[in-house]
């Protein structure tokens, strides 16, 4: 037989941004794949040589659309750690608090791209419905909708009163009723399922090898979380990881959906244990960052790591930033191999790529 | 930082990776930093259980590394990363893009080091021409 | 097989979940961080807002009192309202509307005297000069 190179992507209907795929393929069947990027890299490590420590906050938080708390937090962290600012508790909390927010944000815009990249548009349009609650719900507590800044080193910017909190409460209770509405359609429909089950499959030793992280590796039967390590208020909120086994699209899809369930019950409950008092350590009179540090966060895609080094000056000597897609694209590239070219969209999705997020 | 931090050699650099390969770790990722106009500092971050394992490798620009791609699948994006970005060569890359997995093939520079300038010779093809131009990212503000 | 079909059902009769976006526009919420403003009257030039924006949209000239905005370049993070000594910069709840074309907000103020800022301190009796000679051109290094 043959073989054919055909290109997926940069530009493809299922494809929210640019990778491109070279897939070579037998009759229809996909022997290897080749990832190309560069599409939409911006160089934002190198912008912390002219952005000073604090600047750079709104910088990092730009490096993903969709998840700019969780880069902000994780940046944030690091930084306190080198200058060993301690952050108040209720700080801590706030930050579960949006951290969690976001996930199911991040998680239901990927499910309702998950549902599109089968066909299914009208469950699409449900789940962006129900995350358009999310929205409005940072929009209220932070002042912005997807880019919030609303971390600084030191603490949160931002103290949502009593009434705003119940009211955060009351909309999560809406968010989680419409998301069992959703429960049935996205994990028993048989379209769902004849489209995900025995796809894309990554078994446990793969996906721990290669280096996947998030609900990739959970799929498959990791139990690895880096919110398991206790960032932020985690440690005190007895956080559990969401685990699946099949390590196929079906899993991943399974183990986003339950997350975001479980997220808001850690919204729950780190609304329920919400210390009062103070939300941001003045840092004032503290030396500029000098030393180095590597800190880990969960972004919903998986495990961020950032490692960052400053030697005393207002700007950093170096932010490295290693985003979850980045480390599942190696994986994704043994999941295609002899599947049919009509399943490269679906399995594509399932380690939901965010391209901005791997060049940054 | 919190975690041990051990320094290795190119040369046992890959015996090092493959020992940590057996007990278990999982490649999280490489960090490439510049020390100064000739050097490079990498370090290797792994995680085994939640904890971290960093090895830290001093590497001259000019001279090739061994790459662990053989070992760790995973490590062949970074590897050409840091092969784009910092103009470092990585020996025996797994899919070797030679620098243009983000950059273009006419525009071969080394965009994240500071003083940098790979020498001509370490380039093929029309790329090499360019090299003359310094790289000045501080030169304008934007 | 048919599990989609109740949630069709009941958006048959349910209320409609988006808006007719020109005509009608959802009240903001109070504390959005919208588009950004600046009280000249109050400006003291100092130039904190130029130094702290991440987008580097501001520019104080401090000696022609004129303060220049790329309101184009602004990410609405909000910084420079926090850090101003003088609070003179705001944002309002709203967005700025899509325009055909792009503007730069200059604004020109009144110079300030100290003996004309310490008389204002002592009509509103508020502690106004002292704030002002503390907002020292260029910010303190440490932050």
């Amino acid at each position: 037989m043959r073989k054919t190179v055909i290109p997926f992507g940069p530009q493809h209907p299922v494809l929210p941004e640019p990778i491109h795929l070279k897939l070579t393929v037998e009759d229809e069947r996909i022997i290897e794949a080749i990832p190309n990027l560069g599409y939409v890299h911006r160089g934002l490590e190198r912008l912390a040589d002219i952005r000073d420590f604090h600047q750079m906050i709104q910088v990092v938080e730009r490096v993903c659309g969709i998840c700019s708390v969780i880069h902000a937090l994780c940046y944030c962290q690091g930084i306190e750690e080198i200058m060993g600012v301690e952050v108040p508790p209720r700080a801590r909390y706030l930050r579960v608090m949006w951290s969690e927010l976001h996930r199911i944000q991040s998680h239901l815009l990927w499910l309702g791209l998950f549902a599109d990249s089968f066909g299914f548009e009208s469950l699409f349009m449900q789940f962006w419905r129900v995350r358009e609650k999310i929205m409005d719900i940072s929009e209220a507590t932070t002042g912005n909708r997807v880019i919030v800044s609303v971390n600084v080193i030191g603490g949160v910017r931002r103290n949502p009163d009593p009434e705003q909190i119940r009211w955060v409460l009351a909309q999560i209770d809406w968010v989680e009723a419409e998301l069992q509405r959703l429960e049935d359609t996205m994990l028993e429909d048989y379209t769902v399922k004849k489209r995900t089950v025995g796809k894309g499959v990554l078994t446990r030793q793969q996906a721990y090898e290669l280096g996947a992280v998030g609900p990739v590796l959970r799929g498959s039967g990791v139990a690895q979380d880096a919110r398991q390590t206790g960032y932020a208020a985690y440690g005190e909120l007895h956080f559990e990881p969401v685990v699946e086994t099949d390590g196929d699209c079906y899993a991943r899809n399974k183990v986003r959906f339950r997350e975001t369930l479980a997220s808001i019950d850690l919204i729950r409950r780190a609304i329920h244990r919400l210390p009062d008092g103070e939300v941001r350590t003045k840092i004032k009179g503290i030396k500029p960052p000098q030393g180095e540090t590597v800190n880990r966060v969960e972004q919903p895609r998986g495990e961020l790591l950032y490692y960052l080094k400053g030697s005393g000056q207002k700007t950093l000597d170096r932010v490295r930033i290693r985003t979850p897609t980045f480390a599942n694209i190696p994986p994704l590239l043994v999941m295609l191999p002899g599947h049919f070219l009509s399943d490269v969209p679906v399995v594509t999705l399932s380690i939901d790529p965010c391209i901005s997020c791997t060049e940054r | 930082m919190r975690e041990e931090i051990m320094a290795v050699s190119a040369e046992a650099l890959v015996g090092e990776v493959a020992k940590l390969k057996v007990l278990g770790y999982r490649l999280v990722t490489l960090s490439c930093t510049e020390l100064d106009a000739s050097n490079l500092d990498i370090l290797y971050h792994f995680d085994k259980d939640l904890g971290l394992k960093h090895l830290r490798l001093t590497a001259p620009k000019a001279a090739a590394v061994p790459s662990i791609s053989p070992v760790y699948f995973a490590a062949l994006l970074v590897e050409n990363e840091i092969q784009d970005f910092f103009g470092l060569r990585f020996e025996g890359l797994v899919v070797d893009y030679r620098g243009t997995l983000y950059l273009e093939e006419e525009a071969l520079k080394t965009p994240y080091c500071r003083f940098s300038l790979r020498s001509a010779d370490q380039r093929e093809g029309p790329a090499a021409a360019l090299d003359a131009e310094t790289n000045h990212p501080n030169a304008e503000k934007f | 097989m048919f599990r989609m079909t109740p949630n069709i059902v009941r958006n048959l009769v349910v209320r409609k979940s988006t808006r007719m976006y020109p005509v009608e526009v959802r009240e903001p919420f109070a504390q959005v961080r919208g588009e950004l403003f600046n009280d000249i009257e109050r400006c003291i030039f100092c130039g904190t807002c130029e130094v702290k924006c991440p987008s580097q949209c501001i520019q104080v000239d401090k000696k022609a009192c004129i303060w220049t905005c790329d309101p184009f370049a602004c990410v609405f993070c909000g910084v420079c309202v926090d850090t101003c000594p003088a609070k003179s910069l705001y944002q309002k709840t709203k967005y700025r509307s899509p325009t055909g074309e792009r503007i730069i907000i200059s604004q020109q103020g009144q110079p300030r005297k100290k003996d004309k800022a310490k008389d204002r301190a002592g009509e509103s009796g508020t502690p106004k000069g002292s704030g002002e000679e503390k907002a020292d051109p260029g910010g303190d290094p440490a932050t």
